[in-house]
């Protein structure tokens, strides 16, 4: 059974959506849904080319519901993201040079080649740092993580909120139940956004839940539930910005629940064979969230094309600026791999049969320079 | 001084670093209220607080995971599993998210995870486990077993002040049974440090934890019925591992016995086997020898635990062989 678009383009959307953001932020939302959009097409041209060395992970179609929910955060909260949240990440401050560098696996990269994609983060003191937390790969994982970093503002009296995403697949896991269960115990300031985007890999939600929808997860954790469109991001901004509020002001955990759609496979390489026919042109042709927010400025905030296409032109000038950057880096050096499994020892030493390997770099667990943002310079060291 | 007990060491332990720093604190299923299923908390909810003892779900793998994310903050937590059977339940978020941490994200994740272990107590196959060598296996994880009262006070402090994730393995059947006077001051042992349990001449046995006072008796008896002399070595730390501790004592008796309660295929007696043979090898007039449990869930009636974990008998007759070569 073809899985029907929650919601048709056509209406656009209701008026009262997004009415606390003036126009320059209606736009700002705009950049960010176009930015995500554009930087994965050139990881596509990258990845095509084999500069991608690993996987790439699209998340055409789900723009609206990385860059609306992550943009009714404040600078200071946290945020953990997953596979399909690259447009968050930026919202959060993570930049295309670093995304470039990533999945190019470039020796400065943010993970210095250690990591692939996105997975990659910036947390600690609000101010000194950006506020989105490194993933990893075993689904569910990042919503305890995200219990103990709220945990923390709650002890320490921070007025701090912490936000983690996670798909309809992870919602299956113990670690997710477990997360949820303690923060919601604890009551702490953490909004948990499923994203039920219809599939976790080939896996339809059908098979994933017996749950009519995921929000009803909710009741049974005693906490408060909100589903949205998530295809349309001033809903999904005004959804969050309400969960946000609420776990701010002590009224504990928030489950959100945003409908979208996967458009492209789990990675590149899925051929998506298991999506009904028709499905996937349904969703591109009736609700790409980029079509629906373009109608919106065009007829209801009566933005002119000739803006939008500016912004356009900006984000495809940045896009090629920061690819010239991460083509021109360097690749690691290979007894890079040696540094900073533990803070004590700095360094492991390379087993007898690479003793012949040159060891300048042994000593130093984290050379200068090895930062990803740099507070002071307000960029990229 | 007055001696205090192996459990108390850890809770005296876990009381001073709370008081000496306020980012410590402490989180486990019935820790704060009821003060633990083996009291090592005891006292200590009433003295800091419901904010810095916190009673949790039953929820291993949110617990670490929690621990973790407050660890990123700048916390110091230190997670009770109620029995270390059930860091199981934690393994991934451990191996998987803790353990890389620092690796993948330059994220420093100071935090401890602590748990009665160990059998010789009749508790049966799932509160008896000895499940330290799945994760030495995991780099990015520290891993200390202490075996006196005094290194689990002065170990437990050190894990605590590290800067990465440190796996606590406590002897339930020494909680009680061992006592110690606690040396004064700020008293810190050393992650990674070995020690040099009983000095020996003719043969060396590496063991950790219950098993360390199964071989100190051995090695009286040796000495006293067939006048040889054992060196006894507890390695505390086992990741990182004390190698020059390990080749050192090699070196000096030339013959060596490891011996653990842990089970024998994939237990760390391999990976000392393995390491002693590729840098000692010249130094051994005979093959490295192991005594270890069997490989067998650990079951409850005392017949069976006996025969299943290793013995003083056991440890003699091994001696006995390595000096007949």
């Amino acid at each position: 059974m073809p899985r029907k678009p929650t919601r048709s383009a056509k209406g656009g959307a209701a008026p009262h959506l997004g009415e606390s953001l003036p126009i320059e932020r209606k736009l700002e939302l705009y950049y960010w849904m176009r930015l995500t959009r554009t930087l994965e097409e050139r990881l596509v041209a990258l990845y095509r080319q084999t500069k991608v060395v690993g996987g790439l992970f699209r998340s055409l179609g789900q723009e609206a519901d990385a860059v609306g929910s992550c943009y009714a955060l404040e600078q200071r909260d946290v945020m953990s993201p997953l596979i399909r949240n690259l447009g968050a990440m930026l919202v959060k401050g993570a930049t295309p040079v670093e995304v470039l560098k990533q999945y190019m696996a470039k020796g400065d990269s943010p993970t210095r080649g250690r990591e692939l994609n996105i997975h990659f983060g910036d947390i600690g003191e609000a101010g000194k740092t950006r506020g989105f937390l490194g993933q990893i790969s075993p689904l569910g994982d990042m919503v305890p993580v995200m219990t103990g970093v709220t945990m923390t503002f709650k002890m320490r009296g921070e007025d701090r909120v912490g936000l983690v995403y996670v798909g309809d697949g992870a919602t299956s896991t113990g670690a997710f139940h477990e997360g949820i269960n303690f923060a919601a115990v604890q009551k702490l300031p953490l909004v948990v956004v499923i994203e039920n985007n219809g599939y976790a890999y080939s896996t339809p939600t059908s098979k994933q839940t017996a749950a009519k929808q995921f929000v009803d997860k909710a009741i049974g954790y005693g906490i408060s539930g909100e589903q949205c469109d998530g295809n349309d991001v001033l809903a999904v901004y005004d959804c969050t910005k309400r969960a946000v509020d609420r776990a701010r002001a002590g009224e504990g955990v928030q489950l959100l629940e945003f409908m979208t759609y996967r458009r492209k496979g789990h990675a590149e390489h899925d051929n998506q064979s298991y999506v009904p026919e028709g499905e996937i042109e349904q969703w591109a042709a009736e609700n790409d969230p980029l079509d629906r927010y373009v109608r919106v400025l065009l007829d209801r905030e009566k933005v002119s094309q000739t803006t939008i296409d500016e912004i356009d032109r900006r984000i495809a000038e940045e896009v090629d600026a920061a690819t010239d950057v991460a083509e021109a880096s360097g690749f690691p050096e290979p007894l890079d791999a040696m540094i900073g499994v533990y803070a004590d020892p700095p360094v492991e030493k390379p087993l007898w049969f690479r003793e012949g390997a040159d060891t300048s770099s042994l000593g130093k667990e984290r050379a200068e320079g090895w930062g990803t943002w740099d507070a002071a310079k307000g960029g990229n060291s | 001084m007055a001696e205090i007990t192996y459990l108390e060491a850890i809770r005296e332990a876990l009381d001073e670093e709370m008081a000496r720093d306020q980012n410590v604190f402490l989180m486990g299923e019935d820790i704060g209220a009821f003060g633990g299923a083996f009291k090592v908390t005891d006292g200590l909810m009433k003295k800091y607080g419901e904010a810095r003892v916190i009673d949790s779900p039953i929820s291993e793998i949110a617990l670490v995971g929690a621990a973790a994310g407050a660890g990123h903050m700048g916390m110091r937590p230190v997670v009770e599993m109620q029995f270390i059977d059930f860091i199981a339940n934690a393994y991934d978020m451990l191996t998987n998210y803790v353990a890389t941490a620092r690796y993948r994200a330059f994220l420093p994740t100071p935090m401890v995870v602590r748990g009665p272990s160990g059998g010789y107590v009749r508790g049966g196959p799932f509160h008896s486990q000895n499940p330290e060598a799945g994760f030495i296996h995991t780099p990015g994880l520290k891993v200390v077993y202490p075996s006196t009262a005094e290194d689990a006070k002065g170990l437990m402090k050190a894990a605590i002040r590290d800067d990465d994730c440190v796996l606590f393995f406590e002897h339930k059947y020494l909680y009680r049974r061992i006592k110690g006077v606690m040396p004064a001051g700020d008293h810190v042992v050393p992650i990674g440090k070995a020690r040099v349990a009983r000095e020996g001449k003719d043969v060396s046995i590496i063991t950790y934890a219950a098993t360390v006072h199964k071989s100190l008796e051995a090695a009286a008896k040796l000495e006293e019925q067939y006048g040889i002399s054992v060196e006894v070595i507890d390695l505390r730390s086992l990741a990182p591992l004390d190698d020059e501790a390990v080749f050192n004592t090699v070196r000096k008796t030339n013959r060596v016995l490891i011996v653990h309660e842990d089970t024998r295929t994939g237990g760390i007696a391999g990976e000392l086997t393995a390491r002693i043979n590729e840098s000692c090898f010249a130094y051994l007039d005979a093959p490295v020898l192991r005594v270890t449990a069997h490989d067998i869930p650990l079951p409850y009636a005392p017949q069976l635990e006996d025969f299943v974990l290793p013995q003083v008998d056991d440890i003699v007759t091994a001696v006995r062989r390595l000096m007949a070569w």
